[in-house]
């Protein structure tokens, strides 16, 4: 196919042309990059959380934005001074999101006050990339007011080593959901509050007997992930007297863990609860529209499942009646007083924190705006007639006053739960720890799953040392 | 005896045709149905018809811009490796340079650990270094690096079955290197670079990891960022914007292809019959 | 090839490659190395191994190699990349380009059309497709087969992905065996035919020899590309039990989930090396063929495929 003759005619060479078109838009790329606004005098503050406008936990992003921002900038501004708030939003998988924040804070860039999982302190504070709240923000952080409103336990989540490294935003707790409609048909009591594990297969096998009904909810398997670990493993756990970390030691194969299994093995292995459903990668999802359609049973969750799943008006899987089928009770030990510190029932927190930016230019700044959205002014604003637990006892009296069953949480569970260990490898055991129940779901031995944890768990946290059994 | 087997040979390749028409097809019914509709699910139906999923995409205030950011990338990547990528393959093509398959094909091995999620910190440092976090360009360059052998590899491939003896009767009436190659090799080999650009275009098109971390306004993301951030406010996946920004965030590139299939063909190599 | 017909010259020869080359070594080269030397290393995301990595010499790779999970990985990869790209992608790709081959008008653009756009769509909208396509409750594939409730991710998790590969895949090898069959000149055809060879005939005796070259290369670049796969991701996560956690899975729960980058890029490195041992048996292979046959029939044949038949020596030489 020769090229026609008007082509090879032309005497142009293309290469100027061509470099020239090439140059000209690799330019006008690099112009578009990064333009931070950098007025004289003036102070730029950045935010930033796993939250995006128009998308995941929109409603705290636009609280960012239309909220702390414009009055923060106004309140310094009557103060003399020239601030200037940017928001970074994300609205990704907290892995994803996690990996970025670490990758800047590495490179000692990255935002002035950033949204941080409580289970992330500890490693992240390990790595350098996050320094105690009052070496970065200088002493006004030890003499800021909002201490004395943040109960000591839930403080916990932003500590590491002793030393505060953030500020907790809130937290949450774990309990059993039940269906009201599914206990009354099946001859169990309302209200309904179990003392040990074998009152829960009871109740379950009470269950059975009623048609498409999947008696027994709990997580496990490693399609779940965390959830599988935060409501399933760890407060059964914690209910044999176990922890999974205690003095630098990781639980291996401990009674505790043998027990855990033996009791996934009764529900999954005793048709108690759907094995398939654990396996599944979009399983939790399920799980929770079938507890809204009235095919589960007994669920165990977050606090997070009544607030935001079977909300009756913005929830993922909405149940009208929720405030009259819903109940929720402890989470029962083994039998009673089997529990870590010798109690009779257990939970298991988590909750987000804020830190502070080390390499940031403006600490003393970074910390008014912290202080300044921690204030219970900015978390009242941030809830806007939402309810949720949030870190701030005056808040929550006020806030948590309309709903019953967060009441529940802030009175009840929080006295008596427990937080994961903040340390790097924690992701690694989990993950064997889910690993282990899926094993015990799919039919391998409780004895046998726990010897290949305990294996596993020496490989993670370098060797047999570091593992108590 | 040879009719027959000629009719059964037709029947059984229009069966074939079939059978594959509908294996490509069947699993792109979702996209055609769950945007339209009011409640969409996982499951395949006939829409309760609605355009209120559009309009709901319309009050993202990432979702539209995210499209031409990615244009922007997309393009920029796709311009970048079929230019550089068609100077080497001509290059490598014509002139003996030892061992150039195999440097070829250790650069293609190395693009495989560059492109995996290892690579991250590494790819990182570097951007930040050269002051590319946060830019366009920086995304562009990365992504550039990590395609260009793959598209090097192919087009010398069409390149090396590229008759010569136009390229040497155009030196012979004096042509320079760059001519030759401008007015003869290129319209030979267009529809082999039209689908080169329509595969650099779709790789970096899909791409989320890199972009996300290499980005910090999300003014700037392109669509396969702003897609995994459409969560309901529960944290789950919002079926009703996911299947509605899938499918305008796939038209370009559907219509990308029609554009070049029309205007340059969209084959490997020139047709050419040696 | 190598006659310089352009009269390019080395010195214009090398200023056409070195943008590209430049381009290649910082954006390439030079992170790659990096990652093989973090390969060396036990350095993390987070944690006290991230403000100090140590280098551990090889322990990540005897980790990886004791590691059951990773054999188990490498085995899936091996069967996703044999059974989606060199059996699915490869034969649908060749069977399609062969039947479409003398057909124009619509049909040919149809089935052209569809097997590139879901070539082309993005990938996290194609994992949406397969999940409502495959979903154990809802899914398109039970309602059409009345199979309501069938797992196909849960029973049959490779299958399934390597079904979907194959799927989004085959345009590639269809557009190279497509052209690759233009160099067959139908006269050849027409005699083999006439003189009463089979269609496997036809395709073995006159259609091979000469698509050799396309073939080598086509089987490298998508073996490659399917090693690291990280599409599926999307739709089976590497479960159930990860029975389908092919390696660029592993690598991801490993280094972004467990924060484990040194252990993470020893195992690119494995993968590195795996599909270099794919690449020189694909070589061996074809070259062997090769040489049966000039020895068998004693005839010369065309050269069918360009450079990559003349990589071969090259490459081996690089390899040891």
């Amino acid at each position: 196919m020769p090229p026609p003759p008007e082509e090879v005619a032309v005497r142009l060479s293309p290469r100027p042309a061509l470099i020239a078109a090439l140059a000209a838009a690799l330019l006008a790329l690099a112009s578009c990059g990064s333009d931070t606004p950098e007025g004289e005098g003036s102070v730029t503050l950045t935010i930033t959380a796993n939250a995006i406008p128009g998308g995941k936990n929109s409603a705290s992003a636009d609280w960012i934005r239309q909220w702390v921002i414009p009055r923060f900038e106004a309140a310094q501004k009557a103060a003399g001074r020239d601030v200037r708030v940017l928001f970074q939003p994300n609205g990704v998988d907290d892995e994803q999101y996690k990996t970025k924040i670490a990758l800047d804070l590495k490179s000692r860039t990255g935002a002035d006050v950033i949204d941080l999982d409580g289970i992330w302190v500890g490693e992240f504070a390990q790595a350098g990339y996050v320094k105690p709240l009052s070496e970065v923000g200088g002493p006004q952080v030890d003499a800021w007011e909002g201490w004395a409103q943040i109960p000591q336990a839930v403080q916990g989540l932003g500590i590491f080593d002793g030393k505060k490294y953030g500020l907790p935003q809130g937290t949450d707790g774990r309990v059993l959901f039940y269906n009201k409609e599914l206990f009354a048909r099946a001859g169990l009591p309302d209200p309904w509050q179990p003392t040990s594990w074998q009152e829960i297969i009871d109740a379950g096998t009470a269950l059975r007997k009623l048609p498409g009904v999947t008696p027994i909810q709990i997580n496990a398997g490693t399609a779940m992930g965390e959830a599988t670990t935060m409501q399933g493993a760890l407060p059964l756990l914690a209910g044999t007297g176990t922890e999974i970390y205690a003095d630098g030691k990781w639980t291996g194969a401990s009674q505790g863990i043998k027990d855990v299994l033996g009791f996934y093995r009764q529900i999954y292995g005793g048709g108690l609860g759907d094995p398939r459903l654990q396996q599944e990668a979009k399983g939790r999802d399920k799980s929770f529209a079938e507890f809204a359609d009235g095919k589960i049973g007994i669920l165990a969750e977050g606090d997070y499942f009544w607030r935001s799943v079977v909300e009756p008006q913005a929830g993922v899987a909405p149940m009208a009646d929720r405030d009259e089928v819903v109940g929720y009770a402890k989470i029962p030990a083994r039998e009673p007083g089997a529990g870590v510190r010798g109690q009779d029932f257990v939970s298991m927190s988590g909750g987000a924190v804020r830190v502070l930016n080390p390499f940031s230019q403006n600490p003393r700044q970074a910390w008014e705006l912290m202080a300044f959205m921690h204030s219970a002014e900015a978390i009242k604003a941030e809830l806007a007639g939402a309810a949720r637990v949030t870190s701030r006892t005056d808040v929550n009296d006020e806030v948590l006053a309309g709903d019953p069953m967060l009441t529940f949480i802030a009175k009840e569970i929080l006295p008596i739960t427990s937080y994961r260990p903040g340390l790097a490898v924690y992701p690694q055991v989990s993950a064997a720890l889910q690993e282990a129940t899926a094993a015990v779901v799919s039919g391998t031995p409780p004895e046998e799953a726990a010897n290949a944890y305990r294996a596993k768990v020496e490989g993670i946290v370098g060797g047999p040392g570091n593992v108590s059994n | 005896m040879s009719a027959v087997r000629h009719v059964l040979g037709r029947i059984a390749s229009a069966a074939f045709l079939a059978v594959v028409g509908a294996f490509f097809a069947l699993p792109m019914l979702w996209l055609a149905s769950a945007p339209f509709d009011a409640a969409p699910s996982i499951t395949v139906s006939v829409p309760e018809f609605t355009l209120a999923n559009f309009r709901a995409i319309l009050d993202n205030p990432y979702a539209l811009g995210s499209i031409g950011n990615s244009v922007i990338q997309a393009g920029g990547a796709a311009a970048i490796v079929v230019v550089l990528a068609a100077l080497a393959a001509y290059a490598l093509s014509r002139v003996r340079v030892p061992g150039r398959d195999a440097l070829l094909y250790v650069l293609l091995l190395l693009s495989s650990v560059v492109t995996g999620t290892a690579a991250m910190v590494p790819i990182f440092e570097l951007a930040t270094r050269l002051d590319l976090i946060d830019t366009h360009l920086g995304v562009i360059l990365v992504v550039s690096g990590g395609l260009l052998p793959a598209a090097i590899f192919i087009l010398k491939d069409f390149m090396d079955a590229t008759p010569t003896s136009y390229e040497e009767s155009a030196r012979v009436f004096g042509a320079s290197p760059l001519q030759i190659l401008w007015h003869i090799v290129v319209p030979v080999v267009r529809p082999g670079l039209a689908t080169i650009a329509v595969w650099a275009v779709a790789s970096v098109w899909g791409g989320f990891l890199m972009q996300y971390i290499l980005l910090r306004d999300p003014a700037k993301a392109p669509s396969a960022v702003i897609l995994y951030t459409l969560y309901t406010e529960g944290g789950q996946p919002n079926l009703d914007l996911i299947s509605t920004f899938s499918l305008l965030y796939s038209l370009p590139v559907v219509l990308m292809y029609l554009f070049v299939s029309g205007r340059y063909g969209f084959r490997f190599h020139g047709g050419i019959k040696q | 090839m190598n006659t310089d017909a352009a009269g390019l010259g080395r010195r214009r020869a090398v200023g056409f490659v070195l943008p590209a080359l430049v381009l290649i070594g910082v954006f390439l080269v030079f992170p790659a190395l990096w990652t093989i030397y973090l390969g060396l290393t036990d350095y993390r995301l987070t944690g006290l191994a991230a403000a100090d990595p140590q280098v551990v010499g090889a322990d990540n790779y005897t980790a990886a190699i004791g590691d059951d999970r990773f054999r188990t990985s490498l085995w899936l990869s091996v069967q996703y990349v044999l059974g989606s790209a060199v059996i699915g992608q490869a034969v649908l790709g060749f069977a399609l380009a062969w039947t479409l081959r003398d057909r124009r008008g619509p049909v040919r653009r149809i089935i052209e059309g569809l097997v590139l756009l879901s070539w082309i769509l993005p990938s996290s909208v194609v994992a949406f497709l397969w999940i409502a396509l495959l979903d154990r409750d809802g899914g398109t594939l039970n309602a059409l087969l009345g199979t309501p409730g069938a797992a196909w991710l849960l029973d049959h998790p490779m299958l399934s992905i390597i079904v979907f590969n194959t799927w989004r895949g085959t345009a590639f090898s269809m557009m190279l065996y497509a052209a690759a069959l233009e160099t067959v000149p139908p006269s050849h055809l027409e005699t083999a035919r006439l003189a009463g060879a089979s269609a496997l005939q036809q395709l073995r005796d006159v259609v091979l020899p000469r698509i050799k070259g396309h073939v080598l290369t086509n089987m490298l670049l998508i073996s490659l590309w399917t090693f690291n796969d990280f599409t599926p991701f999307l739709i089976t996560a590497g479960g159930p039990e990860g029975r389908s956690e092919i390696l660029p899975f592993y690598v991801y729960t490993t280094a972004l989930r467990g924060g484990q980058l040194g252990f993470g890029a020893a195992v690119s490195f494995l993968i590195l090396l795996i599909n270099l041992v794919f690449a020189l048996a694909y070589l061996r292979l074809l070259r062997t063929r090769d040489r049966t046959r000039d020895r068998d029939r004693g005839r010369d044949h065309g050269d069918g495929g360009g450079a990559v038949s003349g990589a071969g020596p090259a490459i081996r030489g690089t390899a040891g």
